[in-house]
């Protein structure tokens, strides 16, 4: 079953076409990997799915739902959640509230006057918020200021706080950049053992290693344009993709 | 290591408060500001700034305007007298309708920029309220003379009291002058102080330090940041209008020069210097300020001969004459120098100085037991205590 679906977007910044005429299908259960060079296009189409842009043209419905001119909460009530190249956390605030507030926000909607309830009391939210960082592997560090984590920490954080509300659509923009080896592989394995609740992903990456470890189907995009879609095997033998990366080198 | 917060904890802190406040007039008399006037001011700037930083202190948006709802609290509550009577619970009741109103307008507007631009917005709002009060709005707020209650008002429900000289508001026949009068204050600011505790404790305050913390996560979470910083701008403003009201019911005059930037410059002086985002901080900082406006600029030449009578004659001259550049006329600059010192060595106000205290003390004995791999730095919860 199609989940996304992207019907002839473009954008256009200045004189710059960074989305040509790009359309994908997303089905349900899948983890969809968006591949291509630096500058392809691949951050701005994912802000077109969580109304951070809004494109010139085109259409973008997840679950027969319109996302364009949608409101970036309105996008993730309906069911899709996003984790961004730098971890958008809430740096002032412990773990286990950072993770309680996505919680909160899946049980009461975009707004609740909830002033007169007790933080405390909210013990069912808050054990589902602990369970989450367990199976990210922070519960330890609950009452630490999310801005004092390393770097691969602030991921699986933000990671938590967008599995917590148990999207249909988890949107990864480069989830192991800038990370070590080890981390990197971590990550992985979280992201392997979390694709067993049968969330629907869309990864961008660079790191092949992780495209070809995590994804069951493959666009390739470049110069704004999907220039292939596939089997990973048949992407990592097509010569328009290899063409693609390092046909620039030769230029 | 950080105190839990519990509903228990909660209760005593709230307790400890009602009755620090409810003795201030015993345990401020040393200090000589034990008098009924000062008290006043104490409870009623301790609700301005309390209401100033469930705004600023929760999500970080600096309103410069804050005095507009101080002055409309005040029209409002001479309004009420003028037409209802002396009583000053209609008065505090048509404070919390206008400033909410008025809160909702100005909140809906500026709150659609955030950082220097709402605090802008917010300065011109009140700047504006400050000059119509004083041109276009007079025959409702009376310009220059500021408006009064006259023996010729209607007064609904007590036209018929015979009342010579100056009229008074009065609760059911108690005066709201004096002792009396700050015990009513007194009272608003334990309830504020509990609403205050309140919001801080619960999933909405949770989410008014999120809008501060990162707007852009919280609205990729689903939640929607507008209506959350509206509510907390019209609680705050409410809260600002029942202390401009309180101000009224001391004392039955309304003026505009409450709206004037200075005035909504001093809440933020008082929030930052007590510790913005903590729940004690404001008041503490209302305190002080109130306090040196008050008992410092009454020092003069005589009471500095006094107090340095102790040393030579030669050095009491120079040093009376060096400490007079400090009261009086002169009490702003120590205000000046104190505020700098508090938000370069305490950003977090007075209320970090108390935290890093009580840190030192209770780290000694504890230090021996504890493992190096558990020293994780105390998070947020502390800012919050």
């Amino acid at each position: 079953m199609e989940i996304l679906s992207v019907k002839g977007v473009n954008k256009r910044f200045g004189g710059l076409k960074a989305l040509d005429d790009v359309n994908l299908s997303i089905e349900q259960g899948h983890v969809h990997a968006i591949i291509g060079p630096n500058g392809a296009g691949k951050s701005t189409l994912l802000n077109c799915f969580v109304g951070r842009l809004i494109p010139d043209t085109g259409s973008v419905t997840f679950l027969g739902k319109d996302l364009i001119g949608a409101k970036p909460h309105e996008i993730n009530q309906a069911g899709v959640s996003r984790v961004f190249q730098t971890p958008e956390i809430f740096g002032d605030l412990t773990l286990q509230e950072n993770v309680m507030i996505p919680t909160l926000a899946k049980r009461d909607g975009a707004f609740t006057m909830n002033a007169w309830a007790r933080v405390d009391g909210q013990g069912e939210i808050r054990d589902k918020a602990m369970h989450m960082l367990e199976d990210v592997g922070l519960a330890e560090k609950k009452d630490m200021r999310a801005d004092s984590l390393s770097r691969g920490d602030k991921r699986r954080l933000e990671l938590a706080m967008c599995l917590v509300q148990d999207p249909k659509l988890l949107l990864l923009d480069e989830p192991t950049a800038g990370m070590s080896r080890a981390d990197t592989n971590n990550t992985i394995d979280l992201l392997k053992r979390i694709g067993e609740r049968g969330i629907t992903k869309i990864v961008i990456e660079h790191d092949m290693h992780v495209v070809f470890s995590l994804a069951s189907k493959i666009s390739v995009l470049a110069q704004g344009t999907v220039i292939a879609e596939g089997q990973p095997e048949d992407i990592k033998g097509d010569p328009r993709v290899q063409e693609a990366y390092l046909g620039g080198a030769h230029v | 290591m950080m105190t839990k917060i519990s509903p228990r904890s909660d209760l005593l802190m709230l307790v400890l408060f009602t009755a620090a406040i409810l003795t201030m007039p015993i345990w401020l008399a040393p200090i000589g500001a034990g008098y009924p006037d000062l008290l006043q001011k104490f409870a009623i700037f301790g609700l301005f700034a309390l209401g100033f930083n469930l705004l600023f202190g929760l999500t970080g948006y600096l309103s410069f305007g804050h005095a507009a709802f101080l002055g409309i609290g005040s029209y409002a509550a001479v309004w009420s007298f003028k037409l209802l009577g002396m009583n000053p619970i209609p008065a505090l009741l048509f404070s919390v309708v206008f400033s909410s109103l008025f809160a909702v307008a100005i909140g809906y507007i500026s709150l659609r920029r955030s950082g220097i631009y709402f605090s802008i917005l917010t300065l011109a709002f009140a700047q504006m309220s400050y000059n119509l009060a004083y041109s276009v709005l007079t025959p409702i707020t009376n310009g220059e003379t500021g408006l009064r209650v006259l023996q010729s008002d209607p007064r609904l429900f007590d036209s018929s009291s015979e009342a010579s000289g100056p009229l008074i508001s009065n609760l059911f026949g108690i005066e709201m002058t004096g002792y009396s009068g700050f015990y009513f204050c007194a009272v608003l600011l334990i309830i504020g102080f509990y609403i205050s505790q309140r919001i801080f404790r619960s999933p909405f305050g949770m989410m008014l330090r999120a809008v501060k913390s990162n707007q852009n996560r919280m609205s990729y979470t689903g939640l929607n940041t507008r209506p959350y910083t509206l509510a907390a701008f019209v609680i705050s403003g409410t809260f600002a209008g029942v202390a401009g009201s309180l101000l009224a019911v001391t004392d039955p005059l309304a003026g505009a020069e409450r709206m004037q930037w200075t005035a909504s410059g001093e809440v933020v002086l008082m929030t930052i210097l007590g510790g913005a985002g903590t729940l004690l901080g404001p008041i503490l900082g209302a305190g002080l300020i109130k306090y040196f406006e008050n008992i410092f600029s009454a020092y003069n030449e005589q009471t500095l001969h006094a107090i340095f009578s102790f040393l030579p004659d030669f050095m009491e001259g120079a040093v009376v004459s060096l400490a007079s550049l400090f009261v009086g006329e002169g009490w702003h600059l120590t205000l000046g120098l104190l505020f700098m010192v508090i938000v370069i060595f305490l950003p977090g106000g007075i209320m970090e100085g108390f935290n890093r205290i009580t840190k030192l003390f209770r780290r000694r004995p504890s230090r021996v037991g504890k493992r190096a791999g558990h020293s994780h730095s105390p998070a947020s919860a502390n800012a919050a205590e």
